[in-house]
């Protein structure tokens, strides 16, 4: 298999593996009177409730330097921290690209 | 994998914390050892960084109807060793803990050996294990980095259920409860993360072969079919 299809279709896999729980996984029914249970929380907090649920005397010592003040403000940290780190990824592939194709320009140009 | 703020006892806290810190210095010490022979590595450990910085930035959801993330740590580790990744590993936690309050300072050293010290570990040991025996590169890649994402999970619920076992069953009982919370929801997401890392590895074989080849990861450039 060529290696672009190979990407290709390593990236589509991800996408599968990312979209099928979004369209498959629906909430349960509410009884009246019942709380929603909340699709797509994070793990984390739930082995919060765990640790609640096995040690419920047990006191964080510590608290957060820095909440972010709502969902947004995090999700705006998060969208930073991906577009950091996607920056990067993009620059350093730019470089050796332009880099090889000069390279391969001077080649050509001395050869000629 | 976030072990939050507060929620080790001080004694647990202080063991990761111990145990955690020198292989954040031998990292450190591994990285400039690396570039200082061979400057032109530099960007590569930036590369490995910033897999890192998006892959642990992007919750997922899983089948289990939760959502967490993966690491992005066994790239690196598979490039440069498994002591790398834990001065990386630290800097994204630093970043989360004090900006974002996932995870914390307290909890620092425990989720700096979950993610940056066993993860990168399992990584680098099943990926040369794989060289070893021959298999196609593309594939040990695979299966050492989705495992290594696993193992950072595993570890997560071992070290929670190491400091609040079950009243009743104990260490193992509570373990089955946090490894049922992390590991059963991180299976699909640390496949996403094998099949990103093999492709960003693909792209780094067509871009910085010779990177690659001083690092001691020769090409078969067209050989390597899977």
């Amino acid at each position: 298999m060529n290696k672009n299809w190979q990407n290709g279709l390593m990236l589509l896999a991800v996408i599968v593996l990312i979209s099928y729980p979004l369209l498959t996984v629906k909430a349960a029914k509410v009884a009246p009177g019942q709380e929603a249970v909340a699709l797509f929380t994070g793990a984390d907090g739930q082995a919060e409730a765990v640790i609640r649920q096995l040690a419920p005397d047990y006191q964080p010592w510590a608290t957060p330097v820095m909440e972010p003040p709502s969902g947004e403000i995090e999700s705006l940290l998060f969208a930073l921290q991906a577009a950091l780190g996607a920056g990067f990824i993009g620059y350093y592939f730019g470089v050796r690209r332009e880099r090889a194709r000069q390279r391969a320009a001077t080649g050509s140009s001395r050869a000629a | 994998m976030h072990i939050m703020e507060g929620f080790l006892p001080a004694e647990h806290a202080l063991v990761w914390g111990a145990v955690s810190l020198p292989f954040v210095a031998l990292g450190l010490r591994s990285i400039r050892k690396k570039v200082r022979e061979k400057p032109e590595l530099k960007m590569l450990v930036g590369v490995s960084a910033a897999f890192t910085f998006v892959l642990s930035a992007l919750k997922l959801p899983a089948v289990t109807g939760s959502c967490s993330h993966p690491t992005g740590t066994g790239l690196g580790a598979v490039l440069f060793g498994p002591l790398a990744m834990a001065p990386v590993a630290t800097i994204v936690l630093l970043f989360q803990a004090l900006l974002l309050a996932h995870g914390g300072l307290t909890t620092l050293g425990a989720n700096v050996f979950s993610m940056g010290v066993v993860g990168p570990l399992v990584a680098y040991l099943l990926f040369r294990f794989g060289r070893l025996v021959r298999l196609p590169q593309g594939v040990t890649l695979f299966v050492a980095v989705t495992l290594a994402d696993l193992s950072t999970y595993l570890t997560t619920s071992v070290q929670l259920a190491l400091a609040f076992p079950d009243p009743l069953g104990g260490f193992a009982a509570a373990l089955a409860k946090f490894a049922g919370i992390f590991a059963l929801t991180q299976i699909p997401l640390a496949i996403s993360e094998g099949l990103l890392t093999v492709l960003l590895f693909n792209v780094l074989a067509k871009h910085s072969a010779g990177e690659l080849q001083d690092l001691g990861l020769p090409l078969a450039r067209e050989g390597a079919r899977s």
